[in-house]
């Protein structure tokens, strides 16, 4: 089983290149997009089962001994997490296939997405701190030229200010890296936390700094978001969906792998402070705006807060509380930005008072949006009530007062500036005006799009349904996290 | 570390850093391929003392070889990515005549909003 775990790197990385090769065909790009996103799809779901049966697999890259080996490792959280991002992209690339936009139409769209996926698949199986490093970086490079596809004027300025930021990004993890290498003599993340542990307190304080600011720029958490609503909106419709619902969410799963793993036993008073004021800034900013990509770009930021609230609980209880809220949010998140895109093609723009009335022209794409957009702001019985309630029930049970009701009020707000998009876009008399004598829905005009977009906020309602045995798995997951000594043992029988 | 490594690291981190603080994107990217300079060299000076050529069966005290190996990934990464930057910059001077990174339009415009009526206007 466990030499399945390169094949989920192995797949995109060739899909990649054979798309490069393959760089005047349009139709072999899509054909070989399709075919590799399928199979790592396929490849993820196989080694979730896997790690679920037979709990955290490695493979040591190579045949070389562990404790020196380039390792992959996947436990319950990886595997979940490689679950649902790769299934995510599969569904976006199929989306982007139906847009039959421009942006797809570039002949640089394919490889880029399938070198994005392996960086991601590779971030989420990484075995080592440097290795972590590279796929970070795999998936940055891929999603710099995703941004500017067209290099047009806002992509061009947009993504200076998303390329330098993150370059300054990976200066200081490396230098995280670096000196945790000079203070240990390994990077591997079996080893680390028993030599990390020897270290005095302020070293292993400043080292554990140095990564939360890498990771905490990537993650979009307070203050370091400002990049994320001023680039992602720049980006074509299916590139902005892929990057809200994932690239976010691995600075978010590096955060609770490092955390739990290597600095397990820090004061997270401060993780705590970061998380609300991440909630609350991110909504404050979503409620000013007037754009809904724009208004999304912000609720992504207030929704990371939840997830690191929940990290900075602690505990088994509340870590499955945040993973559980992870896997929500990332359909949910993309739903919409699959929406807006439809939005988008059918008028033309994602700027409030320059659209309206799409309750009218189609009942469908006005359910499609309200069913996540209930679900990001908690309200039941969607996927996002259970996700909230599960870390505000833990928030009660450890006292953070004042944090539950952060929580809570930002859940209000998320639901206000939801209903600001769907007052200004979905209500009102219809603008532009349809064509005369057309009756046939936008959902229909745009079959693929609209399938693609079904199934995702399908997938959400999915998640509500079946949320017993998600949350019982979301909790052996968490087993797996909390316990640094049993991700060792593992990796280094 | 010694003295040299270190405050070479310093120049080139603090130079770095100065450069990355102007609005012209050439200059920044001067500064980024100095700070990363800087960091490159930081991750060789996080290994042990010189040595022998660490291959199996040599004798005697041979380097790391590990912050080798990670150097030299970070010299191709900070490559890829400041080759990428270039053609941003050639691409910023095409559209528009100089190649500065300017403001995000909408945030300029919610900052002229809450400058000319503090009290209609919702601050962010």
């Amino acid at each position: 089983m466990s030499s399945l775990l390169p094949l989920a790197i192995v797949l995109p990385l060739t899909g990649a290149a054979l798309s490069l090769l393959a760089i005047n065909w349009r139709a072999a790009q899509r054909a070989i997009s399709i075919v590799s996103a399928a199979g790592t799809t396929a490849v993820s779901v196989a080694i979730l089962v896997g790690v679920d049966r037979n709990g955290t697999e490695v493979s040591s890259i190579g045949g070389w001994r562990a404790d020196i080996a380039i390792n992959l490792v996947a436990d319950r959280f990886a595997a979940l997490m490689l679950t649902i991002s790769s299934t995510m992209l599969l569904a976006v690339l199929l989306y982007a296939l139906g847009q039959r936009a421009d942006d797809e139409r570039s002949r640089w769209y394919h490889p880029a997405y399938m070198a994005l996926t392996a960086g991601v698949c590779g971030a989420f199986l990484a075995g080592d701190l440097f290795n972590l490093f590279v796929w970070f970086e795999v998936l940055l490079i891929a999603s710099y030229v995703l941004l500017t596809l067209e290099g047009n004027d806002g992509q061009i300025r947009a993504g200076t200010t998303y390329v330098v930021l993150n370059v300054i990004e990976s200066f200081v993890l490396v230098t995280g890296i670096a000196l945790i290498f000079a203070a240990t003599g390994t990077l591997n993340m079996a080893m680390l936390p028993e030599r990390l542990a020897e270290l005095p307190d302020g070293i292993r304080l400043g080292l554990n700094l140095l990564l939360l600011i890498a990771f905490g720029l990537k993650a979009a958490v307070f203050p370091l978001f400002s990049w994320l609503p001023d680039s992602y909106p720049v980006a074509p419709s299916p590139v902005s969906a892929v990057f809200a619902g994932l690239l976010t969410k691995v600075g978010v799963y590096a955060i609770i792998r490092t955390q739990t793993l290597l600095f397990p036993d820090t004061n997270r008073t401060l993780l705590l402070v970061i998380a609300g004021l991440t909630m609350v800034i991110g909504v404050l900013g979503a409620i000013a705006q007037s754009d809904m990509k724009r208004i999304l770009s912000f609720h992504i930021i207030s929704q990371i807060g939840y997830m690191i609230m929940g990290l900075a609980l602690g505990g088994v209880a509340a870590i499955s509380a945040t993973i559980f809220y992870m896997v929500h949010h990332i359909p949910v998140k993309t739903s919409l930005f699959l929406v807006e895109g439809i939005i988008e093609r059918e008028t033309g723009s994602s700027t409030l008072g320059r659209v309206s009335g799409l309750a009218r022209r189609s009942g469908p794409l006005a359910v499609l949006f309200l069913i996540p957009a209930f679900s990001l702001a908690g309200l039941p019985p969607f996927s996002g009530f259970l996700g909230k309630t599960a870390v505000v029930t833990e928030g009660l049970d450890q006292r953070s007062w004042w944090i539950v009701g952060a929580a809570l009020a930002v859940s209000i707000m998320t639901l206000v500036s939801m209903l600001k998009i769907w007052s200004g876009a979905f209500w009102g008399a219809p603008e532009p005006a349809p064509i005369e004598g057309e009756h046939a829905g936008i959902l229909h005009k745009h079959p693929m799009m609209g399938a693609v977009t079904t199934a995702v906020v399908t997938l959400t309602l999915l998640i509500a349904v079946f949320a017993g045995p998600l949350y019982r798995f979301c909790e052996r997951a968490a087993t797996d996290v909390t316990d640094a000594a049993s991700y060792s043992t593992a990796v280094l029988p | 570390m010694s003295y040299e490594q270190a405050l070479l690291i310093a120049v080139l981190a603090g130079t770095g850093t100065y450069l990355v603080m102007h609005r012209t994107l050439t200059r920044i990217i001067l500064g980024l391929g100095l700070l990363g300079n800087a960091v490159n060299l930081l991750i060789l000076t996080s290994g042990d003392g010189p040595g022998t050529t660490p291959i199996i069966g040599q004798e005697g005290e041979f380097t790391d070889p590990v912050p080798q190996a990670l150097v030299l990934t970070a010299i191709v990464i900070g490559f890829g990515v400041i080759s990428f930057l270039l053609a941003m910059a050639y691409r910023a001077w095409t559209i528009d005549g100089d190649d500065d990174v300017e403001d995000d339009i909408a945030d300029r415009r919610l900052a002229e909003q809450t400058d000319t009526s503090p009290e209609s206007g919702e601050p962010t």
